[in-house]
């Protein structure tokens, strides 16, 4: 394909994505490993779960992982045709709504659709969480490190950072 | 506490600048390893004032509510109240431009190294992490659904449709938001 094409592709993609992403992001990452690993085999799985722990552990929000896949696909113009992508669909939704938003914020509408899509949200995090889990795989050792880090998330306060350079320091020694 | 501080002044619009907003959320964007957020509500609430606690929910309310990355949305939000189109995007900018410079060195950083046998465990490692991070992000999100079992049922479909299943999104959506949105309608009164 040509870099045009590619560019092209990414922009509708996302944009699509960025309107359907309800509950942030994190939401259309199961979309995103559909289409770019089970569909194109453009990125591998592993490569895929890699960069988006580079997502993670880089400042700022998560939404960088589609700036590591669009640069992936077609390097610089690629992260930055991606990410606006991503943006700028939702980014208008929300220009335009921030002036009107006071008056709906209590209708009987909105807050049934916000009930109703939260649990939606926590499904797809929750495919997000396990599709990733999936894709680092290596054995059981893995498993583990993915078991061990969820609880201690939820049981301590600790940084996750420490927790992203512990699992990285066993890795790195050959335990994976 | 001095009464000033129990009863904070807000800064007078006029000085939350184009380049306020960029320096602003530049700074919210690099403080935030993981949850942005956080940061975004200390920065704006406290430390600048820009917005009360009650504008700030407000505003994220609306911001999580429609879909897309929840804090771009924040950055689109408060660029727009003080200072419009050209606020908001002075705040995405400061949002994005140095987070995006960052990863994409990491990121030529992993396709030059990534292969070196240390580095490639410890990547192995890093993303069986990440997956735990997020598994216990959807599992503390859930808490609230334990007493709704209708809610919980459609977040069970929902992951397993997409994520086990393998479904398009797009498909899984149009089938359950309807019918999930229903049953909060009725649920509520």
């Amino acid at each position: 394909m040509k870099v045009g094409d590619v560019l092209l592709e990414l922009a509708l993609r996302f944009g699509v994505l960025s309107l359907i992403a309800v509950g942030g992001a994190t939401t259309v990452v199961p979309e995103m490993h559909r289409w770019l690993v089970e569909s194109t085999s453009w990125v591998s799985d592993r490569e895929f779960a890699q960069l988006y722990a580079i997502a993670q552990a880089a400042p700022g929000p998560n939404v960088l992982i589609v700036t590591l896949l669009g640069w992936k696909l077609a390097g610089l113009a690629g992260a930055v045709v991606a990410t606006l992508a991503i943006c700028a669909p939702s980014g208008l939704l929300t220009y335009g709504m921030a002036h009107v938003w006071h008056r709906c914020r209590a209708a009987r509408w909105r807050i049934a659709v916000q009930a109703g899509m939260a649990p939606l949200t926590v499904g797809l995090i929750l495919a997000t969480g396990y599709i990733l889990a999936r894709a680092a795989d290596s054995g059981w050792a893995a498993v583990a490190v993915t078991a061990a880090t969820a609880l201690v998330v939820l049981t301590t306060r600790v940084n996750p950072l420490w927790l992203l350079g512990a699992a990285g320091a066993v890795g790195a020694f050959g335990w994976l | 506490m001095s009464v000033a501080a129990a009863a904070p002044r807000l800064t007078d619009p006029r000085d939350v600048t184009v380049g306020a907003l960029f320096l602003g959320f530049l700074q919210i964007a690099l403080s935030g390893f993981g949850g942005v957020l956080a940061w975004a509500r200390r920065l704006i609430v406290e430390r600048r004032r820009w917005l009360d606690d009650g504008d700030f929910t407000d505003m994220l309310s609306l911001c999580q509510f429609l879909p897309g990355p929840n804090i771009v949305n924040v950055s689109i939000y408060v660029g727009a109240r003080f200072r419009g189109p050209l606020g908001s995007l002075a705040a995405f900018t400061g949002l994005m431009a140095a987070p995006m410079a960052i990863v994409l060195v990491l990121g030529a950083l992993y396709a030059r190294f990534g292969d070196v046998a240390a580095a490639r465990g410890g990547f192995v490692g890093i993303s069986a992490a990440t997956a735990g991070l997020v598994i216990a992000t959807a599992l503390k999100m859930a808490v609230p659904l334990v007493r709704r079992p209708i809610a919980a049922a459609f977040g069970l479909i929902a992951f397993g449709a997409v994520g086990v299943v393998r479904l398009p999104m797009i498909e899984v959506l149009i089938v359950l938001a309807p019918l999930s949105v229903a049953v909060a309608w009725f649920r509520r009164r």
